[in-house]
């Protein structure tokens, strides 16, 4: 395997990245909000959203996707997933509904469309949880040092300074 | 069996085999990418297209990208490791009984796709039906997964934030917090 830094000067690599990362960003969208229509949901946007980050990270570096998303940015949007589908689930109960009964959330929507809502907000709530998760892991394992000290010193896969997107 | 599904799991059981087979771990980790993208392509045979994206997602992409990662870490290839004859012989019969037993297992589930199954006649009648009128949403998994079943995804949402967390104590990640507990983020 090549090192990370003959990766970053691949040309070919580059340029593919930076033509396909904001379409699998896009598709992982269409995966989350098509999803009570098409195959797809929270979980694989999420997943999908996030591997489309890691490619980035992969090619042009982590410092580079750190200036993006920060590691306590992950680590806050894996809590504030969870407690947006929560949050659908006490919303539901305050306007008189069992927990995460979406049926209830008819009185926000002119129509019958409290149960679509519920199902828009609870996957969004997955997919954050889903895709800061991955994120955070990723973090996890390139912030590991053979050593194992957790001091950033040979930085492991796509986890070198500099570099950068620009 | 039709005879696409026949090579993709023709490929499918070379490809594993490679994998234990193989010491170069670099090339055993994007074999198993190949092989759960294989897998995925037998799910989209069998009309699990929701299975078929996890898998194509979590398998082939960011488990790969998690192996490369910890293999980052240590070397490339696999210690040769002296083994006794026993050592050697015990795991593949191990193996080898499981997958007869789970063969064994099959024989009494009855044929793929076929209507008459209990599992079809137990729930999902229901289901199918009703899902256009209470719902309101053409796709049915995601009308059982989020709304029927709401509380098992939203146990399933918390289990992954607990594996996420667990990881960020366990593994720590880019040396961010420091003893006097306040991070060095937000760079």
């Amino acid at each position: 395997m090549r090192p990370p830094s003959r990766v970053r000067e691949m040309p070919i690599l580059r340029v593919v990245a930076r033509a396909l990362v904001p379409v699998i960003l896009l598709f992982g969208l269409y995966v989350q909000f098509h999803g009570d229509f098409g195959p797809g949901g929270g979980f694989q946007a999420g997943v999908i959203f996030a591997a489309g980050l890691i490619i980035f990270a992969l090619t042009f570096g982590v410092e580079a996707l750190r200036q993006v998303v920060s590691v306590v940015l992950t680590e806050r949007l894996m809590a504030a997933g969870v407690l947006l589908y929560g949050a659908v689930g006490v919303l539901a109960m305050f306007l008189g509904g069992e927990f995460l009964n979406y049926t209830a959330l008819d009185p926000l929507t002119t129509g019958h469309h409290g149960q679509h809502l519920g199902i828009i907000a609870i996957e969004l709530g997955v997919g954050i949880a889903v895709a800061a998760t991955i994120m955070r892991v990723y973090y996890a394992f390139v912030g590991r040092r053979p050593n194992g000290d957790g001091e950033p010193r040979e930085p492991a896969l796509g986890a070198e300074q500099g570099g950068g997107a620009s | 069996m039709p005879p696409v599904e026949l090579l993709l799991m023709l490929l499918l059981l070379a490809t594993v085999i490679v994998v234990a087979r193989l010491k170069d771990l670099f090339a055993a980790a994007m074999l198993t990418g190949i092989a759960s993208l294989l897998a995925a392509g037998l799910f989209v045979l069998m009309d699990a297209v929701d299975v078929a994206f996890t898998e194509a997602a979590v398998g082939a992409g960011i488990s790969t990208v998690l192996f490369l990662g910890a293999l980052s870490l240590t070397s490339r290839r696999e210690k040769q490791q002296e083994r006794t004859r026993i050592l050697q012989i015990l795991p593949i019969l191990i193996v080898v009984a499981t997958g007869a037993a789970l063969i064994y297992g099959t024989w009494d589930m009855p044929a793929y796709g076929d209507p008459d199954a209990v599992i079809h006649h137990h729930l999902a009648p229901d289901l199918i039906a009703e899902t256009e009128n209470k719902i309101h949403i053409p796709n049915i998994v995601t009308a059982i997964l989020a709304s029927f079943r709401g509380y098992d995804t939203l146990g399933e949402v918390v289990v992954i934030f607990t594996a996420g967390v667990g990881v960020a104590l366990l593994l720590g990640g880019l040396g961010l917090r420091r003893s006097d507990g306040r991070g060095e983020e937000e760079s």
